[in-house]
């Protein structure tokens, strides 16, 4: 005897289970936030316990400008959800480029500060307490930036060969929900390192 | 053993959805064979890799536990020299939790869980893989630091900065070479691992479920393999967060625990036992999850309460969250902080004590079996109840200060990760072992295993705790003859080596009865989840129509339709 004989599926009862994607993506922010923790915990228990300069206050400028981009960038990504919704692929590849341009924008916005920095400032990551937390945190956070932009690359190139369909809305929103985590992760990195730190 | 279920009624219907296609047996070269098992998806055969991998590991490890042992066997000895004894006993620590104990639960997990909550494979079966080998490419860095962890000033072959590590013991001015770069790479590597996996099971649980199986009918495994998971993922995230740190100050000199630049120790500490304290809960709550199963098969009753079953496992996930710093009395905190971590750290105490008792109410009244399973799980019951009542001594801050990282706390936590999870990990394996292979291991070499295990075990750890009063640190690789420890020692001594007789027999056991043991069938234990609905080994499909469950126990109501589960929910 190799089986026990099961009762066997009814279609006509509805079975929902919530989406694999979904919960897979909530997983994973679950454990980015939690390295996004840690680093922002060392951040804050370093704060002024430098032993040599620059200090925050002397180099630090607000990247009010990236910021804005970033931020809005969640917007026009729903917008893009929302296109993908409902059929109207025109319109999703347009606001999924603008969204793209905004993180663009924003890393470009990153890049110019920590030029600044190394050059005029010379704040490398071995100069001090705060070199070492400054870095590892912005550039944990642009990482993932990074990678974000790199995934919904490949997103706009299938969406410009037209081998996006709407059939993919619901993986287009785990991608989405990724986004918002970069933004909203830049939110609290944004108050800790120029509003609280500085 | 080992027969058919027979006088099942198989209701009218029913037999138009049975599953009569024959496991197909289609053997390939030796080459086909091994490619079929690296490229492989699927979550048995990932499952198996899991236990087979974390298995050798615990040879290797067990074996450098045996080096320390007899090292430690008479005073002043030098069968190995003191460099050789901190590379020792950091590399099973460090083996122990990342090699063996978490890929061995993780495989049970990959194996386990679909099959559980009647689904044909993993939610992302290909994360599933590279979760896997990755974890498995970690093992071999750890290892190869042997070879090539001599660094330039020729110092060190392995890691030897004891398993929690230590900051600024780490830094590159006082570990020179690449020992440590070794270590913290290979637990950065194995901690992604353990994440892919975590996201896996959630999403399996939780997704995954077939027709029926609503929340509070999911078997206890998954259930706790879901909460272990989200510990994973909130606790060994800070690890790898860490290890990034640690490298940063290593590689990019950065100055997180850099001491002579700001840096602080303690906050490595605080970042290792924020992982390092739920981790004990990452590798019980599997042992648990055996336990609710095992325990009522064998007991021939239904788990005792189950819904506090749920939520104790869940609770225990919680609190252990909020205990770290029981691990850092020493370190100094001010009262406030011993107080909170004391009273959190007993706190865990209430809902492993609802478990215990449950488990306990479930055998009280039964008509138990006692086969090799059942055997270890008595024997885990036992041994978890002392484990639990030294952790509740070693959370009074007080008395902490006068044993901390004396014998004592190594007795306590071999307690716990021995007498608990090993255990519960050895009966896992004889109850699955049917499942995953078609054949039964054989009862006798198993008695043979469990009476040795369970008189090593007592003899190595329940005499390790007198050192430990006596006043012996962990970690020193050798002492004076005039301390009184030297019979104590050699008592645990010879336990340790018992154990290690003990397990040989058990891989002898493994392999001999892979060849020649009987036949298992698909149902030996006459069990009640729906793995065991199917043919042993499994289909690699695992079930050729979508089960539908109605309660807890779906083969109960299979088997006994007069009084099936589902008419009392």
């Amino acid at each position: 005897m190799s089986t026990i004989p099961l009762e066997h599926a009814r279609d006509a009862e509805p079975w929902r289970l919530p989406s694999r994607g979904v919960m897979g993506m909530a997983g994973l922010i679950t454990a980015e936030s939690t390295i996004f923790t840690i680093f922002v915990t060392a951040y804050l228990y370093y704060m002024g316990r430098d032993v040599t300069g620059p200090t925050p206050r002397e180099v630090l400028e607000i990247p009010l400008f990236g910021t804005i981009c970033l931020l809005s960038s969640s917007g026009f990504i729903m917008l893009a959800e929302r296109a993908i919704e409902h059929g109207k692929m025109m319109a999703f590849t347009l606001w999924w480029a603008v969204t793209m341009l905004l993180g663009a924008i924003f890393l470009a916005d990153t890049a110019n500060e920590w030029h600044k920095l190394i050059v005029h400032d010379h704040l490398t990551i071995s100069t001090n307490l705060f070199g070492t937390c400054f870095y590892s945190l912005v550039g944990l956070h642009a990482s993932h930036v990074i990678v974000g932009l790199i995934m919904m690359l490949v997103v706009l190139v299938l969406a410009l060969g037209r081998k996006l369909h709407p059939a993919h809305a619901e993986r287009v929103k785990v991608l989405a929900m990724y986004w918002h985590f970069v933004d909203a992760v830049w939110v609290v990195v944004f108050s800790v390192i120029y509003i609280l730190g500085r | 053993m080992g027969t058919d279920t027979p006088g099942i009624p198989i209701a009218g219907g029913i037999e138009a959805g049975l599953d009569r296609t024959r496991p197909t047996s289609t053997r390939g070269t030796y080459l086909e064979v091994i490619h079929s098992w690296i490229v492989t998806v699927d979550h048995k055969k990932l499952g198996m890799l899991y236990i087979g991998y974390a298995l050798v590991f615990l040879l290797v490890a067990g074996f450098e536990a045996l080096m320390i042992r007899a090292q430690l066997f008479f005073p002043h000895n030098t069968f190995v020299g003191p460099a050789s004894f901190n590379r020792l006993f950091t590399m099973h620590g460090t083996t122990m939790v990342f090699l063996v104990g978490m890929p061995i639960l993780f495989g049970f997990g990959n194996y386990l869980v679909p099959l559980m909550v009647g689904a044909r494979d993993m939610a992302f079966p290909r994360l599933n893989a590279f979760s896997f080998w990755i974890s498995a490419f970690a093992g071999l860095l750890l290892y190869y630091s042997f070879i090539g962890g001599v660094g330039l000033a020729g110092t060190g072959s392995a890691p030897d900065v004891a398993w929690f590590a230590y900051a600024p013991l780490t830094e590159r001015a006082f570990s020179p070479g690449h020992s440590t770069d070794y270590w913290a790479v290979a637990i950065l590597a194995s901690g992604i691992g353990s994440i892919g996996t975590s996201i896996n099971i959630i999403a399996t649980v939780f997704c995954m479920r077939c027709r029926g199986m609503t929340l509070s009918r999911i078997p206890l495994l998954p259930w706790l393999y879901a909460t272990m998971s989200f510990l994973v993922l909130l606790a060994v995230s800070p690890l790898t967060a860490a290890q990034a740190m640690l490298l940063i100050d290593r590689y990019l000199g950065g100055h997180f625990f850099d001491t002579q630049a700001g840096g602080s120790a303690i906050l490595w500490a605080h970042f290792f036992w924020i992982f390092g304290h739920p981790e004990v809960y990452v590798l019980v709550l599997p042992a648990f999850a055996f336990a609710n199963e095992i325990i009522p098969v064998f007991s021939r009753k239904a788990i005792f309460g189950y819904p506090a079953m749920v939520a104790a496992s869940v609770g225990i996930g919680f609190i252990s969250l909020g205990v770290w710093a029981h691990h850092m009395f020493t370190i100094g905190m001010t009262s406030f902080g011993n107080a909170f971590f004391t009273l959190s750290t007993m706190l865990v105490s209430i809902p492993t004590g609802i478990k215990t008792f449950n488990w306990l109410a479930t055998i009280w009244g039964g008509k138990v079996r006692f086969e090799v399973p059942m055997l270890f799980s008595i024997a885990f019951l036992f041994q978890w109840v002392i484990a639990g009542l030294t952790g509740i001594m070693l959370s009074i801050s007080a008395w902490n200060w006068q044993l901390h990282n004396s014998y004592f706390v190594v007795a306590h936590f071999h307690y716990v990760l021995v007498g608990a999870i090993v255990f519960m990990i050895f009966a896992a394996l004889y109850y699955w072992y049917p499942k995953m292979t078609g054949r039964m291991l054989d009862e006798r070499l198993g008695k043979w295993h469990f009476w040795l295990m369970v008189i090593g075990f007592h003899l190595t750890f329940d005499f390790m705790h007198f050192p430990g009063l006596l006043g012996m640190p962990r970690q020193i690789y050798t002492y004076e003859p005039d301390r009184g420890w030297t019979l104590l020692n050699q008592i645990v001594s010879v336990g340790g080596f018992l154990q290690a007789i003990a397990v040989l027999i058990f891989v002898y056991n493994l392999v001999h009865s892979y060849f020649r043991g009987d036949e298992a069938g698909a149902d030996p234990w006459d069990a009640w989840t729906l793995e065991w609905s199917i043919p042993s080994p499994p289909p690699a499909y695992n079930f050729a129509t979508d089960p539908v469950v109605a309660s807890r126990r779906p083969l109960w109501d299979l088997k006994h339709p007069e009084d099936p589960d589902s008419a009392f929910e």
